[in-house]
């Protein structure tokens, strides 16, 4: 358990906590977007320094969790062939697909490699030149860019032995798909900084109006998140719901114009499914017919690729909300990091495993406060 | 690797017509691409993502990330050995792992 005199400013912590204390009048339940956010939170102890009316509700905002299996069992397959180079974020390595994943594929002699950067991926693409590269293109509007970038670059270098499995998402139509869900409970977003970063605030004022939601745009540290939950709860005590940012110091409103402009050069908005979630509409970006060539999904004729989960996994509920992580039957039995079921439990930024990392088990909000006699 | 990690320019060169620097995060030096940041000078402070500079950042806060990043265990996950790493979750002897690679 946390403590407060472990903020990297106590004081200010105390008096960001009292504030919230004395503004806080009745029960408000505010959702984190971000899976960094989430971490941060439960590894402080955050939501149980929070009065206990302000629930903190996890989002979706895991890009490994919310990759769909299907993905998966594509790129597990176009790892698998003769003469392929599958390059990955080394996060993926352990997530689930059917039966196995990139892990196993290597231990059965796929050529799968790890990389730090996609350009890491062009760079082995340049070097054997008589071999086929593919990048594993996932993530959020913050790694979509560098992810664009070295695709564009593939063809301005005239690399032709290099393809991208695209399977990128996007928040805004996550917060539409949620506030529109009828068991929605979340009255109150904290965005995620980063991606606010490169995307600006520009397509949260209308959600924010339409479903009178107050967003705060938020960083990762406690303090950061302290500071959004008091204006999100500031906010919604004095019944608005505009969009405010909390993050200044890494977001500018317009964001980073010209990752922007790569982003709609590069890639075209689609549909995309959601790990455990199903079909968002218009949630997704794949790379427009400019960049076909480049397409590893065009290139390896994978489309037809379709697979279900595991039942027993709840990371659907988990990841909207509805549900945490301890109250999934299989949470810490059949389902632990080491043996996961879920990607919220693989990933190292997913609910699941930050409530397994933290034995966040199932302390009831009370007593756990009563355990950390801090404010 | 959603996680956008704070970094110091040490040097800035021009490669294969794109500009390229060497980052500090903390101890660990990576090669990043100031495409997106054009104007980025050295000494300056960004957030960098997957070998990517996106958005400038001032010298405190990059420093007060960086240092709860480390607290949290996820530079380990972002610049540690990830074979490594699945290999321990996974329960598989590493050093089997990575002498078969
Ligand atoms: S604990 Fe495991 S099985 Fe349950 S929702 Fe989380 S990932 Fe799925």
């Amino acid at each position: 358990m946390k403590y407060i005199d472990e903020f990297q400013d106590p004081e200010l912590a105390r008096r960001l906590l009292d504030d919230i204390h004395a503004t806080v009048t009745r029960p408000w339940a505010l959702m984190e977007v971000c899976g960094g956010q989430t971490h941060s939170i439960i590894r402080h102890g955050i939501d149980q320094l929070l009065p206990e009316q302000v629930e903190l509700i996890h989002g979706p905002g895991c890009p490994v969790c919310v990759t769909p299996l299907e993905v998966i069992d594509k790129a597990l397959e176009i790892a698998s062939r003769p003469g392929v180079i599958f390059c990955s974020f080394g996060d993926m390595l352990r997530v689930p697909g059917t039966g196995r994943d990139l892990f196993q594929v290597r231990g059965e002699g796929g050529d799968v490699r790890v990389v730090y950067s996609p350009l890491d991926a062009l760079r082995i693409a340049q070097q054997n030149p008589d071999r086929e590269v593919v990048f594993f293109g996932i993530g959020f509007e913050t790694t979509a860019p560098p992810n664009a970038m070295t695709v564009h670059q593939a063809r301005k270098l005239g690399i032709k032995n290099f393809s991208m499995l695209v399977s990128h998402v996007r928040v805004p139509p996550a917060i539409e798909a949620i506030m529109s869900s009828p068991s929605c409970r979340v009255q109150g977003f904290l965005a995620a900084g980063h991606v606010c970063s490169v995307m600006g605030v520009g397509e949260y004022p209308e959600l924010a109006e339409r479903f009178r939601v107050p967003i705060v745009v938020t960083g990762f540290e406690p303090l950061d998140i302290l500071e959004g939950v008091r204006r999100a709860v500031r906010q919604l005590e004095r019944g608005e719901h505009t969009v405010d940012n909390a993050y200044s110091r890494a977001v500018r409103p317009e964001g980073n114009p010209a990752a922007r402009s790569m982003l709609e050069d590069v890639f075209e908005v689609t549909d995309r499914a959601w790990r455990g979630i199903g079909v968002i509409p218009d949630s997704g970006w794949r790379l427009s017919s400019k960049y076909r060539d480049h397409d590893a999904e065009h290139r390896f004729s994978v489309s037809g690729i379709q697979t279900a989960e595991p039942a027993e996994c709840r990371s659907g509920e988990v990841l909207q909300g509805l549900l945490k992580p301890h109250e999934c039957e299989a949470f810490g039995t059949l389902c632990t990091p080491r043996t996961p079921l879920g990607a919220t439990m693989v990933s190292s930024e997913g609910a699941c495993a930050a409530y397994y990392l933290y034995r966040r088990l199932d302390l009831p909000a009370t007593k756990a406060r009563e355990a950390t006699p801090v404010v | 690797m959603c996680l956008a990690v704070p970094g110091r320019v040490l040097d800035i060169e021009e490669r294969d017509g794109t500009r390229m620097a060497n980052v500090d995060f903390g101890g660990v030096v990576k090669e990043v691409c100031l495409e997106y940041l054009p104007d980025l000078q050295v000494g300056e402070y960004a957030i960098v993502h997957v070998g990517f500079a996106l958005q400038r950042l001032d010298e405190e806060s990059a420093r007060q990330t960086l240092e709860l990043f480390a607290e949290l265990g996820l530079l380990q996950g972002e610049f540690g050995d990830p074979w490594e790493t699945a290999a321990a979750e996974a329960g598989v002897d590493p050093v089997e792992e990575v002498s078969n690679q």
